[in-house]
């Protein structure tokens, strides 16, 4: 992709109604703050602030970017077929629950095979949470929002069963329940001293092109495509759609497995319950705001990764709550979601662009 | 455009798939705005700001999909929305039933008011939606392709009441792209071409080659030009084939068939007497099926559609919006469609554009469809080239049976001649062709065999002269 096609009339009106719906939604946030009896604009560069002033509240954004970017690409891949990845929290914990075993179980590896060797771990963690979903919804057509769902809380508990303070991966030694610290040749190594960035910056920004390549260049990608555009005129063609359904949750999966292991093995270094902090449902918002285009994961996530970053600053700061940034997200895609409204405020043209689908049933029903 | 549609008379617009027939018609009855221009009934100009505003003018629209409620019975359907209310907010049925009555004995329409519309066959439910648009007091009555769901003896009777309502005073509007039947009820015919009018003339006037050449704006052939068939070896055989609908009931009934390679057999029947099942199951879509299905001799009965169609089986489904393309696809994707994890277009598991690419350019070229680049969107094209690139892929892959299902719906005279040109030089290399079809025009010339099917069956298989297009009525219609 060369600058002058990024810059092209049609690449700039396609990203211009994420950007205003980004506008938009501080708009409405800011009037939250305002309404609440404090300074929107005393709480924006606080959060501003938290999110980039300093290397260190820069590199802790890049960390906060990270999952975002491995569960986005998750999520926007799981659109490309029509599917609704709405498990890629419970990915993410099978992820990080294969990762630290093979972390801390395995020893006496050096860290070049290590390493890989848990990632991919997490990615099979993740690829078996996420076909479970799959198969059933390709052999009784079962609703994989509803599975996925469901599926979250069943990772949830088998996580807090696992680490529980007499589960099989606790470590015995701790009085608090978590799983044992992986081995040093596991870890991801640091990138820049004194923070706590890490390599697993360079396999998230190899997943982007990965995930272009295998959706646009590849067969199976096509076969992906072709599904979540129109499941009968693949089915006709002889593509079968049960499996690119399996297929395709469980590489969502095996994505959201990897950001699992990438914070396992990158930051905590070992694995505490509630180890996360609703990453996988936020990324939904990544995928949408990115309309499932894996090059616009990138920005999307970095936006995300910032706010959740600067938002401790602001309410330390300002008193204004870190729920604020909810109210963002939550607006942004009100506003990715009805770009009539967008097209409204600021009176676009209107170009005949598809709106964003969440889901389609093979009724062509659209959630 | 002008367009005057006078008192007493049946008025026929004739036209090709997207003249703007139905836009015209529309603007009429409310559902577009015209962006210029005055609609004057009466001599009096008016304006319609949608239906509402259209009833109360007259005007009333039989719409190509009726918009009836299955469960409610005809009387219900017909008194929707303008019910005479007892006290208490009860609808008064008697009422209701007693003047659905009075107003098809008026008219000759013969339905009874009690009758579940879920129960009736389409051409009752047309009566009823025309009874609905009299019952509102509709003068002025507009029908959209009112014959594309009809058998040809329900033809018949709809055009009586047409000329029985045009001799009540009303003015008929009779939306169509068939020529033979604006010959025979339409005291005007106007002619539209591109969004124009091309011609007002009168039956007596012209006959059906001058139509078909100011709808085109050329000269057309009405008959495609074919040689006898020399069937040879069967190719696609069914052998008591039985398949279930997807509410699970028999939809094909014991079908056997057997197309032979160079010849077409055409399967004749109303819609939805089992053809689109049937079709879905030899293309291997409907795995809950009974009987057998072989292909070149190899039993298919329960091979997946992939294996079906990499066995030698072109497919062309009924719906190519649906089935037929992913219209959001390039043009060279779609003509990949079922080929293109295969070589020369992927090696291993990464696609091979130039290859693709190269291939898309042939059959462009070969199929004639007008496509400003290979990697157009599918949906950019028109409806007729559109189903040249369904034809092109199925026919690109050199199957040895085809399976075409309205290949021609809704196309241009130009594309449909095309296509029944490529079936027919098809046939005579060597192909086994199962056309199915609810336009019995299009069976009449091109199937060397008719089979009729008629409530999943095959109710008779007809030959050489036996092939008459009143027999095919009568056993469409199930009487015989």
């Amino acid at each position: 992709m060369t600058w002058r096609r990024l810059f092209r009339p049609a690449a700039v009106a396609l990203a211009a109604q994420p950007i205003l719906s980004i506008v938009c939604g501080f708009a409405v946030a800011g009037l939250a703050v305002l309404a609440s009896g404090a300074d929107p604009v005393q709480a924006f560069s606080a959060l501003f602030q938290g999110a980039f002033t300093n290397p260190r509240a820069f590199t802790e954004t890049m960390i906060a970017t990270l999952p975002y970017i491995f569960l986005g690409l998750a999520v926007a891949l799981g659109f490309k077929a029509g599917l609704f990845n709405i498990g890629a929290e419970g990915q993410f914990y099978l992820g990080a629950v294969f990762g630290v075993f093979i972390g801390y179980s395995v020893q006496g590896l050096p860290g070049i095979v290590h390493v890989p060797l848990a990632l991919l771990a997490g990615m099979l963690g993740g690829f078996l949470w996420a076909a479970i979903p799959g198969i059933i919804k390709a052999r009784t057509g079962a609703h994989e929002v509803i599975i996925t769902i469901m599926l979250n809380y069943v990772a949830f508990q088998l996580t807090d069963f696992l680490i529980n303070n007499r589960g099989p991966l606790a470590d015995k030694t701790s009085s608090a329940p978590r799983t044992p610290f992986i081995q040093h040749a596991a870890q991801l190594p640091i990138l820049i001293p004194g923070t706590r960035l890490h390599a697993g910056l360079f396999v998230a920004l190899v997943a982007i092109p990965v995930v272009w390549f295998l959706l646009s260049r590849t067969t199976v990608g096509f076969q992906i495509r072709t599904v979540g555009l129109n499941p009968s005129a693949a089915r006709a063609a002889g593509i079968s759609v049960g499996w690119t359904l399996v297929i395709t949750m469980g590489i969502s999966g095996a994505l959201a497995g990897l950001a699992g292991a990438d914070e396992v093995l990158g930051v905590s270094h070992f694995m505490p319950p509630s180890f996360s902090t609703g990453y996988g449902f936020d990324s939904i918002a990544v995928a949408l705001l990115a309309k499932s285009n894996p090059w616009a994961i990138l920005p999307a996530a970095f936006l995300f990764g910032a706010m959740r970053n600067g938002a401790t600053f602001m309410q330390l700061q300002t008193q204004v709550s870190a729920d604020l940034i909810s109210i963002v997200q939550a607006t942004v895609i009100i506003f990715i979601a009805a770009p009539a409204i967008i097209r409204w405020i600021f009176r676009l043209r209107h170009t005949p662009a598809a709106p964003v689908q969440l889901a389609k049933t093979d009724g062509g029903a659209t959630i | 455009m002008d367009l005057a549609i006078e008192w007493d008379q049946v008025h026929a617009l004739l036209g090709e798939n997207g003249a703007g027939k139905t836009t015209l018609m529309n603007v009429a009855y409310g559902l577009v705005r015209p962006d210029s221009g005055t609609i004057l009934v009466d001599g009096n100009p008016v304006v319609i700001h949608g239906p509402q505003d259209a009833i109360r003018l007259g005007i009333g629209m039989v719409h190509q999909h009726f918009m009836l409620i299955p469960p409610l019975t005809v009387a219900e359907n017909v008194i929707l929305g303008h019910e005479t209310v007892r006290a208490g907010g009860f609808v008064d049925q008697r009422a209701a039933e007693r003047e659905v009555r009075d107003l098809s004995q008026r008219y000759g329409l013969e339905v009874d008011p009690r009758a579940r519309i879920e129960g009736l066959p389409v051409g009752i439910q047309q009566r009823v939606e025309i009874l609905k648009s009299l019952y509102r007091g509709a003068r002025i009555l507009i029908l959209d392709e009112p014959t594309a769901v009809l058998t040809p003896q329900e033809v018949i009777g709809l055009f009586g009441i047409l000329r029985n309502l045009a001799g009540e005073g009303s003015a008929i509007v009779f939306i169509t792209h068939k020529l033979g039947e604006v010959m025979e009820v339409a005291d005007t015919i106007t002619v539209m071409r591109r969004g124009k009018v091309e011609a007002t003339t009168r039956p007596s006037e012209t006959n059906p080659a001058g139509l078909a050449r100011l709808m085109v704006g050329r000269p057309v052939l009405l008959r495609v030009d074919k040689a006898p068939a020399r069937p040879q070896r069967p190719v696609l055989e069914l052998d008591h084939l039985v398949v279930h609908d997807d509410r699970r009931r028999v939809a094909v009934d014991g079908v056997a068939l057997s197309v032979h390679a160079g010849e077409i057999v055409g399967i004749a029947g109303v819609e939805g007497n089992g053809q689109n099942e049937l079709a879905e199951a030899i293309a291997g879509l409907r795995p809950d099926r009974g009987g057998r299905v072989l292909l070149d001799g190899q039993d298919v009965t329960r091979a997946t559609t992939r294996h079906v169609l990499h066995g030698g089986l072109g497919f062309i489904p009924a719906d190519r919006h649906r089935m037929g393309l992913v219209l959001e696809h390039s043009v060279s994707d779609n003509l990949v469609l079922s080929t293109f994890d295969r070589a020369p277009f992927a090696r291993w598991i990464i696609r091979r554009f130039e290859a693709v690419l190269e291939y898309a350019q042939r059959l462009i070229k070969q199929f004639d469809i007008r496509a400003e680049s290979p990697s157009q969107p599918a949906g950019s094209l028109s409806g007729g080239n559109q189903q040249k690139v369904v034809a092109a892929r199925e026919l690109g892959r050199q199957p040895r049976a085809l399976l075409a299902s309205q290949p021609t719906r809704g196309l241009d005279v130009g594309s449909i001649e095309f296509i029944h040109r490529q079936i027919v030089d098809q046939r005579d290399a060597g192909l086994a062709v199962l056309l199915i079809s609810s336009e019995l025009d299009e069976i009449l010339s091109l199937a060397d065999r008719v089979a009729v099917m008629y409530r999943g069956r095959i109710v008779a298989i007809l030959e050489g002269d036996a092939i008459d297009r009143e027999r095919i009525g009568l056993l469409m219609a199930g009487a015989a």
